[in-house]
Protein backbone atom coordinates (compact mmCIF):
# COMPACT_ATOMS: atom_id res chain seq x y z
CA UNK A 1 0.00 0.00 0.00
CA UNK A 2 1.37 3.37 -0.93
CA UNK A 3 1.73 6.17 1.59
CA UNK A 4 -1.04 8.19 -0.02
CA UNK A 5 -3.43 5.27 0.11
CA UNK A 6 -2.46 4.65 3.74
CA UNK A 7 -3.09 8.25 4.68
CA UNK A 8 -6.37 8.07 2.87
CA UNK A 9 -7.40 4.92 4.69
CA UNK A 10 -6.42 6.49 7.99
CA UNK A 11 -8.51 9.54 7.29
CA UNK A 12 -11.40 7.37 6.29
CA UNK A 13 -11.07 5.46 9.50
CA UNK A 14 -10.53 8.30 11.94
CA UNK A 15 -13.62 10.34 11.31
CA UNK A 16 -16.14 7.51 11.33
CA UNK A 17 -14.59 6.25 14.55
CA UNK A 18 -15.08 9.63 16.17
CA UNK A 19 -18.62 9.70 14.84
CA UNK A 20 -19.35 6.29 16.32
CA UNK A 21 -17.94 7.22 19.71
CA UNK A 22 -19.88 10.49 19.88
CA UNK A 23 -23.13 9.03 18.59
CA UNK A 24 -22.92 6.12 21.08
CA UNK A 25 -22.73 8.71 23.84
CA UNK A 26 -25.62 10.93 22.78
CA UNK A 27 -27.93 8.29 21.35
CA UNK A 28 -29.55 7.16 24.63
CA UNK A 29 -30.63 10.75 25.26
CA UNK A 30 -32.34 10.97 21.88
CA UNK A 31 -34.00 7.56 22.16
CA UNK A 32 -35.39 8.21 25.62
CA UNK A 33 -36.58 11.77 25.08
CA UNK A 34 -38.07 11.03 21.67
CA UNK A 35 -40.04 8.02 22.84
CA UNK A 36 -41.10 9.91 25.98
CA UNK A 37 -42.28 12.87 23.89
CA UNK A 38 -44.19 10.68 21.44
CA UNK A 39 -45.81 8.55 24.13
CA UNK A 40 -46.82 11.54 26.25
CA UNK A 41 -47.95 13.54 23.21
CA UNK A 42 -50.01 10.71 21.78
CA UNK A 43 -51.62 9.81 25.12
CA UNK A 44 -52.36 13.45 25.79
CA UNK A 45 -53.80 13.89 22.32
CA UNK A 46 -55.67 10.62 22.23
CA UNK A 47 -57.25 10.61 25.69
CA UNK A 48 -57.35 14.20 26.87
CA UNK A 49 -58.31 16.40 23.94
CA UNK A 50 -61.92 17.04 22.99
CA UNK A 51 -63.41 16.20 19.60
CA UNK A 52 -63.47 18.86 16.96
CA UNK A 53 -66.94 20.27 16.35
CA UNK A 54 -66.67 19.58 12.63
CA UNK A 55 -64.34 16.62 12.29
CA UNK A 56 -65.37 14.70 15.36
CA UNK A 57 -62.77 12.40 16.84
CA UNK A 58 -60.81 12.17 13.58
CA UNK A 59 -58.95 15.31 14.64
CA UNK A 60 -56.86 12.99 16.82
CA UNK A 61 -55.16 11.69 13.68
CA UNK A 62 -53.37 15.02 13.43
CA UNK A 63 -50.90 13.94 16.12
CA UNK A 64 -49.49 11.35 13.75
CA UNK A 65 -50.24 12.82 10.36
CA UNK A 66 -48.62 16.23 10.72
CA UNK A 67 -45.38 15.14 12.44
CA UNK A 68 -44.90 12.36 9.89
CA UNK A 69 -45.45 14.76 6.99
CA UNK A 70 -43.06 17.23 8.60
CA UNK A 71 -40.34 14.60 8.91
CA UNK A 72 -40.96 13.27 5.39
CA UNK A 73 -39.94 16.65 4.00
CA UNK A 74 -37.21 17.44 6.56
CA UNK A 75 -35.65 14.05 5.93
CA UNK A 76 -35.23 14.90 2.27
CA UNK A 77 -33.74 18.28 3.21
CA UNK A 78 -31.28 16.55 5.51
CA UNK A 79 -30.34 14.15 2.72
CA UNK A 80 -29.85 17.11 0.38
CA UNK A 81 -27.53 18.78 2.90
CA UNK A 82 -25.49 15.64 3.57
CA UNK A 83 -25.26 14.91 -0.15
CA UNK A 84 -23.83 18.37 -0.71
CA UNK A 85 -21.34 17.88 2.11
CA UNK A 86 -20.27 14.58 0.57
CA UNK A 87 -19.83 16.09 -2.89
CA UNK A 88 -17.85 19.06 -1.62
CA UNK A 89 -15.91 17.71 1.35
CA UNK A 90 -15.84 13.97 0.56
CA UNK A 91 -16.81 13.17 4.13
CA UNK A 92 -17.81 9.50 4.14
CA UNK A 93 -20.03 9.68 7.19
CA UNK A 94 -22.07 12.31 5.38
CA UNK A 95 -22.87 10.07 2.41
CA UNK A 96 -23.67 7.16 4.69
CA UNK A 97 -25.98 9.36 6.79
CA UNK A 98 -27.94 10.23 3.66
CA UNK A 99 -28.22 6.55 2.85
CA UNK A 100 -29.30 5.77 6.40
CA UNK A 101 -31.96 8.47 6.36
CA UNK A 102 -33.72 7.49 3.14
CA UNK A 103 -35.68 4.48 4.49
CA UNK A 104 -36.81 6.62 7.43
CA UNK A 105 -38.12 9.12 4.89
CA UNK A 106 -39.97 6.35 3.09
CA UNK A 107 -41.67 5.24 6.30
CA UNK A 108 -42.57 8.83 7.25
CA UNK A 109 -44.04 9.45 3.80
CA UNK A 110 -45.98 6.19 4.06
CA UNK A 111 -47.37 7.16 7.47
CA UNK A 112 -48.39 10.57 6.16
CA UNK A 113 -50.04 9.03 3.09
CA UNK A 114 -51.72 6.21 5.02
CA UNK A 115 -53.12 8.38 7.80
CA UNK A 116 -54.15 10.91 5.17
CA UNK A 117 -56.06 8.26 3.22
CA UNK A 118 -57.71 6.84 6.34
CA UNK A 119 -58.60 10.35 7.44
CA UNK A 120 -59.78 11.41 4.02
CA UNK A 121 -62.23 8.54 3.72
CA UNK A 122 -64.83 9.89 6.20
CA UNK A 123 -63.96 13.58 5.69
CA UNK A 124 -63.82 13.81 1.92
CA UNK A 125 -65.68 10.62 1.08
CA UNK A 126 -62.66 9.21 -0.72
CA UNK A 127 -59.41 7.50 0.18
CA UNK A 128 -57.45 9.35 -2.38
CA UNK A 129 -57.86 12.65 -4.22
CA UNK A 130 -55.40 14.21 -6.61
CA UNK A 131 -55.08 17.16 -4.33
CA UNK A 132 -51.79 19.07 -4.73
CA UNK A 133 -50.52 18.10 -1.30
CA UNK A 134 -51.34 14.44 -1.72
CA UNK A 135 -49.88 14.32 -5.18
CA UNK A 136 -46.67 16.02 -4.07
CA UNK A 137 -46.24 13.43 -1.36
CA UNK A 138 -46.75 10.62 -3.81
CA UNK A 139 -44.03 12.11 -6.01
CA UNK A 140 -41.78 12.49 -2.97
CA UNK A 141 -42.40 8.82 -2.20
CA UNK A 142 -41.30 7.89 -5.74
CA UNK A 143 -38.14 9.95 -5.31
CA UNK A 144 -37.32 8.12 -2.10
CA UNK A 145 -37.90 4.75 -3.76
CA UNK A 146 -35.65 5.64 -6.70
CA UNK A 147 -32.96 6.95 -4.37
CA UNK A 148 -32.91 3.82 -2.24
CA UNK A 149 -33.05 1.58 -5.32
CA UNK A 150 -30.03 3.35 -6.80
CA UNK A 151 -28.05 2.89 -3.58
CA UNK A 152 -28.90 -0.79 -3.53
CA UNK A 153 -28.09 -1.32 -7.21
CA UNK A 154 -24.50 -0.04 -7.28
CA UNK A 155 -21.67 -2.21 -6.02
CA UNK A 156 -18.89 0.31 -5.44
CA UNK A 157 -19.75 2.40 -2.36
CA UNK A 158 -18.01 5.59 -3.53
CA UNK A 159 -19.67 5.49 -6.94
CA UNK A 160 -23.01 4.82 -5.29
CA UNK A 161 -22.50 7.78 -2.93
CA UNK A 162 -21.60 10.08 -5.83
CA UNK A 163 -24.45 9.02 -8.06
CA UNK A 164 -27.11 9.14 -5.36
CA UNK A 165 -25.86 12.57 -4.27
CA UNK A 166 -26.26 13.93 -7.79
CA UNK A 167 -29.68 12.28 -8.01
CA UNK A 168 -30.63 13.92 -4.72
CA UNK A 169 -29.62 17.36 -6.00
CA UNK A 170 -31.36 17.01 -9.37
CA UNK A 171 -34.32 15.35 -7.70
CA UNK A 172 -34.71 18.24 -5.27
CA UNK A 173 -34.97 20.73 -8.11
CA UNK A 174 -37.53 18.57 -9.86
CA UNK A 175 -39.45 17.94 -6.62
CA UNK A 176 -39.78 21.68 -6.15
CA UNK A 177 -40.81 22.06 -9.77
CA UNK A 178 -43.38 19.28 -9.40
CA UNK A 179 -44.82 21.02 -6.36
CA UNK A 180 -45.58 24.11 -8.44
CA UNK A 181 -46.67 22.10 -11.46
CA UNK A 182 -49.07 20.06 -9.35
CA UNK A 183 -50.54 23.19 -7.79
CA UNK A 184 -51.12 24.64 -11.21
CA UNK A 185 -52.47 21.43 -12.67
CA UNK A 186 -55.04 20.82 -9.99
CA UNK A 187 -56.37 24.36 -10.10
CA UNK A 188 -56.69 23.89 -13.81
CA UNK A 189 -58.54 20.61 -13.54
CA UNK A 190 -60.77 20.79 -10.49
CA UNK A 191 -62.17 24.17 -9.68
CA UNK A 192 -64.55 22.49 -7.27
CA UNK A 193 -61.74 20.98 -5.24
CA UNK A 194 -61.53 24.11 -3.09
CA UNK A 195 -64.38 22.70 -1.01
CA UNK A 196 -62.26 19.70 -0.32
CA UNK A 197 -59.13 21.67 0.33
CA UNK A 198 -60.99 23.76 2.89
CA UNK A 199 -61.78 20.56 4.73
CA UNK A 200 -58.21 19.36 4.58
CA UNK A 201 -56.61 19.94 7.93
CA UNK A 202 -53.06 20.06 6.67
CA UNK A 203 -50.32 22.63 6.59
CA UNK A 204 -51.58 26.15 6.13
CA UNK A 205 -55.10 25.22 7.14
CA UNK A 206 -53.79 23.87 10.40
CA UNK A 207 -52.35 27.19 11.47
CA UNK A 208 -55.75 28.85 11.68
CA UNK A 209 -57.76 25.91 12.77
CA UNK A 210 -55.76 24.19 15.43
CA UNK A 211 -56.44 25.88 18.72
CA UNK A 212 -54.22 25.63 21.77
CA UNK A 213 -55.97 22.52 23.06
CA UNK A 214 -54.69 20.60 20.07
CA UNK A 215 -51.51 22.55 19.60
CA UNK A 216 -49.53 21.54 22.69
CA UNK A 217 -49.83 17.77 22.28
CA UNK A 218 -49.18 18.24 18.56
CA UNK A 219 -46.04 20.23 19.32
CA UNK A 220 -44.90 17.51 21.70
CA UNK A 221 -45.44 14.87 19.00
CA UNK A 222 -43.56 16.95 16.46
CA UNK A 223 -40.60 17.34 18.80
CA UNK A 224 -40.78 13.62 19.51
CA UNK A 225 -40.71 12.77 15.81
CA UNK A 226 -37.73 15.07 15.20
CA UNK A 227 -35.81 13.48 18.08
CA UNK A 228 -36.78 9.99 16.95
CA UNK A 229 -35.53 10.83 13.47
CA UNK A 230 -32.19 12.00 14.87
CA UNK A 231 -31.87 8.88 17.01
CA UNK A 232 -32.68 6.63 14.06
CA UNK A 233 -30.30 8.43 11.73
CA UNK A 234 -27.47 8.21 14.27
CA UNK A 235 -28.14 4.53 14.85
CA UNK A 236 -28.54 3.62 11.19
CA UNK A 237 -25.50 5.66 10.16
CA UNK A 238 -23.50 3.66 12.70
CA UNK A 239 -24.78 0.48 11.09
CA UNK A 240 -23.81 1.73 7.62
CA UNK A 241 -20.33 2.69 8.83
CA UNK A 242 -19.82 -0.80 10.29
CA UNK A 243 -21.16 -2.47 7.14
CA UNK A 244 -18.75 -0.37 5.11
CA UNK A 245 -15.88 -1.34 7.40
CA UNK A 246 -16.69 -5.03 7.05
CA UNK A 247 -16.57 -4.61 3.29
CA UNK A 248 -13.21 -2.81 3.47
CA UNK A 249 -11.74 -5.41 5.82
CA UNK A 250 -12.88 -8.30 3.66
CA UNK A 251 -11.44 -6.59 0.59
CA UNK A 252 -8.10 -6.14 2.36
CA UNK A 253 -8.17 -9.76 3.44
CA UNK A 254 -8.67 -10.84 -0.14
CA UNK A 255 -5.80 -8.66 -1.36
CA UNK A 256 -3.42 -9.92 1.32
CA UNK A 257 -4.22 -13.50 0.39
CA UNK B 1 -19.55 16.78 -33.15
CA UNK B 2 -21.52 16.39 -36.33
CA UNK B 3 -19.72 13.16 -37.07
CA UNK B 4 -20.82 11.81 -33.69
CA UNK B 5 -24.39 12.88 -34.32
CA UNK B 6 -24.42 11.25 -37.74
CA UNK B 7 -22.92 8.08 -36.32
CA UNK B 8 -25.58 7.88 -33.61
CA UNK B 9 -28.36 8.49 -36.11
CA UNK B 10 -27.02 5.86 -38.46
CA UNK B 11 -26.73 3.32 -35.66
CA UNK B 12 -30.26 4.03 -34.47
CA UNK B 13 -31.66 3.56 -37.96
CA UNK B 14 -29.64 0.49 -38.75
CA UNK B 15 -30.25 -1.33 -35.48
CA UNK B 16 -33.94 -0.74 -36.12
CA UNK B 17 -34.56 -0.82 -32.38
CA UNK B 18 -34.71 2.74 -31.13
CA UNK B 19 -36.35 4.15 -34.18
CA UNK B 20 -39.22 1.74 -34.74
CA UNK B 21 -39.80 0.66 -31.17
CA UNK B 22 -40.97 3.99 -29.80
CA UNK B 23 -43.33 4.61 -32.70
CA UNK B 24 -44.76 1.09 -32.51
CA UNK B 25 -45.36 1.49 -28.80
CA UNK B 26 -47.05 4.86 -29.32
CA UNK B 27 -49.30 3.28 -31.94
CA UNK B 28 -50.16 0.34 -29.68
CA UNK B 29 -51.12 2.59 -26.76
CA UNK B 30 -53.40 4.82 -28.82
CA UNK B 31 -55.03 1.96 -30.67
CA UNK B 32 -55.68 -0.03 -27.50
CA UNK B 33 -57.11 2.82 -25.45
CA UNK B 34 -60.52 2.88 -27.24
CA UNK B 35 -60.84 -0.86 -26.69
CA UNK B 36 -60.28 -0.47 -22.99
CA UNK B 37 -62.35 2.66 -22.26
CA UNK B 38 -65.11 2.22 -24.84
CA UNK B 39 -65.81 3.74 -28.23
CA UNK B 40 -67.84 6.83 -27.17
CA UNK B 41 -66.36 9.64 -29.20
CA UNK B 42 -67.16 12.32 -26.60
CA UNK B 43 -65.19 10.44 -23.94
CA UNK B 44 -62.33 9.77 -26.32
CA UNK B 45 -62.02 13.39 -27.40
CA UNK B 46 -61.87 14.47 -23.74
CA UNK B 47 -59.04 12.15 -22.87
CA UNK B 48 -57.27 12.24 -26.25
CA UNK B 49 -54.67 14.95 -25.38
CA UNK B 50 -53.74 13.19 -22.15
CA UNK B 51 -53.53 9.76 -23.76
CA UNK B 52 -51.39 11.03 -26.62
CA UNK B 53 -49.03 12.76 -24.21
CA UNK B 54 -48.83 9.72 -22.00
CA UNK B 55 -48.20 7.47 -25.00
CA UNK B 56 -45.41 9.73 -26.23
CA UNK B 57 -43.85 9.81 -22.75
CA UNK B 58 -43.94 6.04 -22.34
CA UNK B 59 -42.57 5.53 -25.84
CA UNK B 60 -39.70 7.84 -24.91
CA UNK B 61 -39.12 5.96 -21.65
CA UNK B 62 -39.02 2.66 -23.48
CA UNK B 63 -36.11 3.65 -25.68
CA UNK B 64 -34.00 5.22 -22.92
CA UNK B 65 -32.04 2.19 -21.77
CA UNK B 66 -30.51 1.83 -25.23
CA UNK B 67 -29.42 5.45 -25.22
CA UNK B 68 -26.00 4.88 -23.67
CA UNK B 69 -25.94 1.15 -22.94
CA UNK B 70 -24.68 0.07 -26.38
CA UNK B 71 -21.84 2.58 -26.34
CA UNK B 72 -21.01 1.50 -22.81
CA UNK B 73 -20.85 -2.17 -23.73
CA UNK B 74 -18.57 -1.84 -26.74
CA UNK B 75 -16.32 0.66 -24.98
CA UNK B 76 -16.91 3.60 -27.28
CA UNK B 77 -18.02 5.67 -24.29
CA UNK B 78 -14.52 5.35 -22.83
CA UNK B 79 -13.13 6.57 -26.12
CA UNK B 80 -15.55 9.48 -26.20
CA UNK B 81 -14.59 10.41 -22.65
CA UNK B 82 -10.92 10.67 -23.59
CA UNK B 83 -11.65 12.46 -26.86
CA UNK B 84 -11.05 16.23 -27.05
CA UNK B 85 -14.79 16.80 -27.15
CA UNK B 86 -16.06 17.67 -23.64
CA UNK B 87 -18.37 15.07 -22.16
CA UNK B 88 -21.04 17.73 -21.75
CA UNK B 89 -21.33 18.05 -25.53
CA UNK B 90 -21.24 14.29 -25.94
CA UNK B 91 -24.30 13.84 -23.73
CA UNK B 92 -26.04 16.75 -25.42
CA UNK B 93 -25.47 15.14 -28.79
CA UNK B 94 -26.64 11.81 -27.45
CA UNK B 95 -29.82 13.49 -26.24
CA UNK B 96 -30.24 15.24 -29.59
CA UNK B 97 -29.81 11.96 -31.46
CA UNK B 98 -32.34 10.34 -29.16
CA UNK B 99 -34.77 13.18 -29.79
CA UNK B 100 -34.31 13.00 -33.56
CA UNK B 101 -34.87 9.25 -33.64
CA UNK B 102 -37.60 9.01 -30.99
CA UNK B 103 -39.08 12.38 -30.08
CA UNK B 104 -39.45 13.85 -33.55
CA UNK B 105 -41.15 10.79 -35.10
CA UNK B 106 -43.56 10.79 -32.18
CA UNK B 107 -44.38 14.45 -32.78
CA UNK B 108 -45.00 13.75 -36.47
CA UNK B 109 -47.11 10.67 -35.76
CA UNK B 110 -49.21 12.30 -33.03
CA UNK B 111 -51.71 14.12 -35.32
CA UNK B 112 -52.55 10.92 -37.19
CA UNK B 113 -53.13 9.06 -33.95
CA UNK B 114 -55.14 12.06 -32.77
CA UNK B 115 -57.62 11.29 -35.55
CA UNK B 116 -58.13 7.82 -34.11
CA UNK B 117 -58.99 9.32 -30.72
CA UNK B 118 -61.38 11.99 -32.02
CA UNK B 119 -59.12 14.82 -30.94
CA UNK B 120 -61.06 18.10 -31.43
CA UNK B 121 -59.85 20.07 -34.46
CA UNK B 122 -58.27 23.05 -32.64
CA UNK B 123 -56.32 20.55 -30.54
CA UNK B 124 -54.13 19.27 -33.37
CA UNK B 125 -51.85 22.26 -33.69
CA UNK B 126 -51.54 22.61 -29.90
CA UNK B 127 -50.77 18.93 -29.53
CA UNK B 128 -47.97 19.14 -32.07
CA UNK B 129 -46.61 22.37 -30.58
CA UNK B 130 -46.66 21.04 -27.02
CA UNK B 131 -45.01 17.78 -28.03
CA UNK B 132 -42.46 19.62 -30.12
CA UNK B 133 -41.49 21.74 -27.12
CA UNK B 134 -41.85 19.01 -24.51
CA UNK B 135 -40.12 16.00 -26.07
CA UNK B 136 -36.61 17.54 -26.06
CA UNK B 137 -36.90 17.89 -22.27
CA UNK B 138 -37.85 14.23 -22.06
CA UNK B 139 -34.79 13.24 -24.11
CA UNK B 140 -32.45 15.35 -21.96
CA UNK B 141 -33.92 14.11 -18.67
CA UNK B 142 -33.81 10.59 -20.05
CA UNK B 143 -30.13 10.98 -20.89
CA UNK B 144 -29.50 11.93 -17.27
CA UNK B 145 -31.33 8.80 -16.12
CA UNK B 146 -29.46 6.66 -18.64
CA UNK B 147 -26.14 8.12 -17.45
CA UNK B 148 -27.02 7.29 -13.84
CA UNK B 149 -27.81 3.65 -14.57
CA UNK B 150 -25.35 2.99 -17.40
CA UNK B 151 -23.02 0.74 -15.44
CA UNK B 152 -25.74 -1.53 -14.11
CA UNK B 153 -26.56 -4.96 -15.46
CA UNK B 154 -30.32 -4.67 -15.42
CA UNK B 155 -30.75 -0.94 -15.20
CA UNK B 156 -33.94 -0.75 -17.24
CA UNK B 157 -36.43 -0.97 -14.39
CA UNK B 158 -34.37 1.29 -12.14
CA UNK B 159 -34.05 3.79 -14.98
CA UNK B 160 -37.82 3.98 -15.32
CA UNK B 161 -38.25 4.43 -11.57
CA UNK B 162 -35.66 7.21 -11.46
CA UNK B 163 -36.95 9.06 -14.50
CA UNK B 164 -40.65 8.73 -13.67
CA UNK B 165 -40.82 11.50 -11.03
CA UNK B 166 -38.52 13.70 -13.12
CA UNK B 167 -41.00 13.55 -15.99
CA UNK B 168 -43.93 14.76 -13.90
CA UNK B 169 -43.60 18.53 -14.45
CA UNK B 170 -43.08 18.14 -18.20
CA UNK B 171 -46.07 15.82 -18.49
CA UNK B 172 -48.30 18.09 -16.43
CA UNK B 173 -47.57 21.23 -18.39
CA UNK B 174 -47.38 19.52 -21.78
CA UNK B 175 -50.65 17.68 -21.41
CA UNK B 176 -52.22 20.81 -20.01
CA UNK B 177 -51.28 22.78 -23.14
CA UNK B 178 -52.74 20.08 -25.38
CA UNK B 179 -55.89 19.77 -23.26
CA UNK B 180 -56.55 23.47 -23.08
CA UNK B 181 -55.81 23.82 -26.78
CA UNK B 182 -58.30 21.04 -27.58
CA UNK B 183 -60.96 22.76 -25.49
CA UNK B 184 -60.22 26.11 -27.09
CA UNK B 185 -58.95 27.67 -23.88
CA UNK B 186 -56.04 30.02 -23.29
CA UNK B 187 -52.75 28.07 -23.40
CA UNK B 188 -50.13 30.71 -22.77
CA UNK B 189 -49.27 30.00 -19.13
CA UNK B 190 -48.64 26.24 -19.37
CA UNK B 191 -46.94 26.72 -22.72
CA UNK B 192 -44.49 29.20 -21.20
CA UNK B 193 -43.88 26.91 -18.24
CA UNK B 194 -43.28 23.97 -20.57
CA UNK B 195 -40.88 25.98 -22.69
CA UNK B 196 -39.14 27.18 -19.53
CA UNK B 197 -38.66 23.64 -18.26
CA UNK B 198 -37.32 22.49 -21.62
CA UNK B 199 -34.92 25.41 -21.91
CA UNK B 200 -33.68 24.97 -18.34
CA UNK B 201 -33.18 21.21 -18.65
CA UNK B 202 -31.33 21.58 -21.95
CA UNK B 203 -29.11 24.26 -20.46
CA UNK B 204 -28.35 22.67 -17.10
CA UNK B 205 -28.96 18.93 -17.09
CA UNK B 206 -26.13 18.00 -19.52
CA UNK B 207 -23.67 19.13 -16.83
CA UNK B 208 -25.26 16.74 -14.34
CA UNK B 209 -25.36 13.95 -16.94
CA UNK B 210 -21.70 14.47 -17.83
CA UNK B 211 -20.70 14.55 -14.16
CA UNK B 212 -22.58 11.33 -13.53
CA UNK B 213 -21.06 9.71 -16.59
CA UNK B 214 -17.56 10.67 -15.41
CA UNK B 215 -18.26 9.02 -12.06
CA UNK B 216 -19.46 5.89 -13.82
CA UNK B 217 -16.44 5.79 -16.13
CA UNK B 218 -13.99 6.25 -13.25
CA UNK C 1 -60.57 3.56 29.38
CA UNK C 2 -60.75 4.26 25.67
CA UNK C 3 -62.47 7.59 25.12
CA UNK C 4 -65.69 7.70 23.18
CA UNK C 5 -64.63 8.21 19.61
CA UNK C 6 -68.12 8.38 18.18
CA UNK C 7 -68.80 7.21 14.66
CA UNK C 8 -65.19 7.73 13.60
CA UNK C 9 -63.75 5.19 16.03
CA UNK C 10 -62.54 2.88 13.26
CA UNK C 11 -60.86 5.69 11.38
CA UNK C 12 -58.94 6.95 14.39
CA UNK C 13 -57.98 3.51 15.64
CA UNK C 14 -56.79 2.38 12.23
CA UNK C 15 -54.59 5.42 11.71
CA UNK C 16 -53.00 4.89 15.10
CA UNK C 17 -52.52 1.18 14.54
CA UNK C 18 -51.05 1.61 11.05
CA UNK C 19 -48.73 4.48 12.00
CA UNK C 20 -47.44 2.94 15.20
CA UNK C 21 -46.97 -0.41 13.46
CA UNK C 22 -44.92 1.27 10.73
CA UNK C 23 -42.81 3.16 13.26
CA UNK C 24 -42.20 0.07 15.36
CA UNK C 25 -41.35 -1.94 12.24
CA UNK C 26 -38.83 0.71 11.20
CA UNK C 27 -37.19 0.73 14.62
CA UNK C 28 -37.15 -3.06 14.91
CA UNK C 29 -35.67 -3.52 11.46
CA UNK C 30 -33.03 -0.87 12.09
CA UNK C 31 -32.02 -2.43 15.40
CA UNK C 32 -32.02 -5.96 13.98
CA UNK C 33 -29.79 -4.99 11.08
CA UNK C 34 -27.59 -2.92 13.41
CA UNK C 35 -27.08 -5.89 15.75
CA UNK C 36 -26.30 -8.23 12.89
CA UNK C 37 -23.78 -5.88 11.29
CA UNK C 38 -22.11 -5.13 14.61
CA UNK C 39 -21.71 -8.84 15.40
CA UNK C 40 -20.35 -9.51 11.95
CA UNK C 41 -17.85 -6.68 12.23
CA UNK C 42 -16.57 -8.02 15.52
CA UNK C 43 -16.18 -11.44 13.98
CA UNK C 44 -14.27 -10.10 10.99
CA UNK C 45 -12.09 -7.84 13.16
CA UNK C 46 -11.22 -10.72 15.48
CA UNK C 47 -10.24 -12.88 12.54
CA UNK C 48 -8.10 -10.05 11.15
CA UNK C 49 -6.22 -9.56 14.42
CA UNK C 50 -5.68 -13.28 14.80
CA UNK C 51 -4.29 -13.60 11.31
CA UNK C 52 -2.26 -10.44 11.72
Amino acid sequence: MSIAAKANALWEYANPRKFLATSERVMPFFWITSIACIVVGLIWGFFFTPDDYKQGSTVKIIYLHVPAALMAINCWLMMLATSLVWLVRRHHVSALAARAAAPIGIVMTLIALATGAIWGQPMWGTWWAWDPRLTSFLILFLFYLGYVALWEAIEDPDTAADLTSVLCLVGSVFALLSRYAVNFWNQGLHQGASVMRAAAVTGADTEEKVSNIYFYPLLLCMIGFVLLFIALVLYRTGTEIRARRIKALLARERVNG
Amino acid sequence: MIALLLRDLKLALRAGGGFGLGLAFFLIVTVLVPFSVGPQSSLLSTIAPGILWLGALLACLLSLDRLLALDWEDGSLDLLATAPLPLESVVTIKALAHWLTTGLPLVLAAPFLGVLLNLPVPGFSWLVISLLIGTPAMSVIGTFGAALTVGLKRGGLLLSLLVLPLYVPTLIFGAEVARRGAMGMETQTPLLMLAGITAATIALLPFASAAVLRINLR
Amino acid sequence: MIPDLGKYADTVMWSYVVSIALLVALIVFSVMRGRKVRAEMEKVEQRMTRNG
